[in-house]
């Protein structure tokens, strides 16, 4: 497997040096522990936003560092959580008074580390509160698993929050608003090919040459099922309908429509599932009234994409309008 | 017999060398049903303990074990670094300011240690996680212990369970952790956390002495 590296031990921190020279006017570097923050932190009086996780889903989190959406980011090695040290360091380094919200995906690893970190934090007198994303309906949420797995609504949940916290909402408005997104914004994935972790140096999964995984999660973990390949439409419809029956969506609901690309497959596909979704989404009467297309929550060079839904409201609405100046997302500034 | 600080560094010393020779079995394990990342985690954790042993003046069993679970959770990272972490730290507590350790001792740091794992992880035995090698390696430690056995003895008899109990994660359905996404799938494939438990464990009877 050819890949434009140095050292495979240095991926992530060679990745992080670059990408904190890339957007000096944004971010800044702290390498012992690692984390990106913004230049302007901690930001007094205002709530602040730290997310994290394992390296490898770029330009989720640090792309999505600065004015309205997170004061920090924690990248933990490919595909595994950071420790809680460096996420009590951005913890600490954000934290403007307000107290600071931590932003979870759902994975074990992700959970117990954030956990143990806010202990800490809050053992030295930082109020903490988290939200746990858990978007992507391809996984059973019940006792016998660890729970939904969270994936590209993430996007969704840092940019709402973080124009919260950055209109001045208190750090229960922000969880407020953060759980209001986790809990009307759905998500399923598909791949094509799976990704490569550097230091493994093998696939982390394998699909046949004509074969897709339905509800595949970030890192390559198996979703519901692996099938034939089939038209783009075909494949856009089984993934949208678990989302639609999961809320469910219905009639009458205004939308924001999210096209999310694994890191592999071009945006002239992600466009052709776009076409398809938004006309499925019609023919319910559900209203797309706000979109996003793109490569934000990748897993390496996997070839394959998400569909991500969230029901909208005038709340929600505002505040995916407000101004965002990140790496990744920048409009209205 | 008793054993005391020179045991928890050798048990370490074991450990550090164990889990980097079988670094590669454990990625391969996790390949099947995970992430392929649990032998590189724990390889870069037990790497940096080796660093921090070097410079460590123990005093006591607990001294070694609660340095093992510091470094663990800061550099181990994942579900396995608080999990093995705060067994370690659980450990160091039930044993705090002993310098001898009996087979009573030992039993009490096993059962720490398991429901140190339990306290973070909330899993029970049959969910296909590391808690399927260390409450098979507490049950038959107790009953060792019951049975007058010495203090190798009680940790060989551990290994053996928790060995045993990581063979048996096989066949079942993961309830916890990332083999959970995976439904009947993970059917047929060993629990790399179990598989290193029982690594650890078995390093802990080999520094006693077992026979």
């Amino acid at each position: 497997m050819k890949k434009l590296i140095n050292d495979p031990k240095n991926v992530v921190d060679e990745s992080v040096a670059g990408f904190a020279l890339a957007h000096a006017d944004l971010v800044t570097l702290s390498t012992e522990p690692l984390f990106i923050a913004r230049s302007d932190a901690p930001v007094s009086g205002k709530v602040g936003l730290v997310s994290g996780g394992g390296s490898g889903h770029e330009p989720l989190h640090a792309g999505f560092v600065g004015f309205g959406m997170l004061d920090a980011a924690v990248p933990g090695p490919v595909f595994t959580s950071p420790t809680p040290d460096p996420i009590i360091a951005a913890t600490q380094a954000v934290d403007g008074g307000s107290g600071v919200l931590h932003i979870v995906k759902n994975y074990t690893g992700d959970v117990l580390n954030f956990e143990t970190a806010a202990d800490l934090a809050e053992a030295e007198g930082i109020t903490v509160r988290t939200v746990i994303v858990d978007d992507d309906v391809a996984v059973k949420d019940s006792l016998y698993t660890a729970g939904r797995r969270g994936v590209a609504g993430t996007v969704l949940v840092e940019k709402i929050a973080g124009a919260a916290a950055e209109r001045g909402d208190s750090l229960d408005e922000v969880a407020t608003v953060a759980e209001k997104v986790v809990a009307q914004v759905r998500s399923m994935g598909v791949a094509l090919t799976p990704s490569v972790v550097p230091h493994a140096g093998e696939p982390s999964f394998t699909l046949a040459d004509d074969e897709i995984e339905i509800g595949i999660g970030i890192h390559g973990e198996p979703g519901r099922a692996k099938i034939s390949l089939e038209p783009a439409d075909q494949i856009v419809d089984r993934l949208l309908e678990p989302i639609l029956e999961d809320l469910p969506f219905e009639s009458g609901d205004d939308v924001l429509l999210f096209v999310n690309g694994m890191g592999g497959t071009p945006q002239i596909e992600l466009y052709i599932l776009y076409r398809r979704a938004a006309e499925v989404l019609a023919e319910r009467g559900i209203t797309v009234t706000r979109s996003l297309v793109g490569n934000y929550v990748t897993a390496l060079e996997m070839q394959g994409a998400s569909l991500t839904v969230l029901k909208l409201d005038d709340e929600l609405t505002t505040l995916w309008d407000a101004p965002v100046q990140t790496a990744a997302l920048r409009w209205g500034r | 017999m008793t054993v005391g600080t020179d045991w928890a560094t050798a048990w370490v010393r074991g450990t550090i060398d164990t889990v980097s020779e079988h670094r590669a079995e454990l990625i391969s394990l996790d390949r099947e049903i995970g992430d392929a990342d649990h032998g590189e985690n724990l390889d870069r954790g037990f790497q940096a303990v080796a660093t921090k042993l070097d410079t460590l003046t123990p005093e006591t069993p607990a001294d070694v074990l609660k340095m093992v679970a510091s470094t663990l959770i800061s550099t181990v990272g994942g579900a396995s670094g608080p999990l093995l972490g705060t067994a370690y730290l659980k450990a160091a507590g039930s044993i705090a300011g002993k310098t001898e350790l009996g087979s009573a001792d030992i039993v009490a740091l096993l059962t720490a240690a398991r429901d140190g794992v339990v306290l973070r992880g909330k899993a029970e035995p049959g969910d296909k996680t590391m808690i399927d090698a260390w409450t098979p390696a507490v049950e038959a430690a107790a009953a060792a212990e019951a049975a007058g056995a010495d203090v190798p003895a009680v940790l060989s008899a551990a290994a053996d369970a928790a060995e045993k109990g990581a063979a048996d994660t096989e066949p079942l359905v993961a309830r916890k952790g990332r083999a959970s996404y995976l439904g009947e799938r993970a059917i047929g494939h060993r629990d790399p956390g179990a598989q290193s438990s029982s690594l650890i464990l078995r390093e802990a009877a080999i520094a006693a002495g077992e026979k």
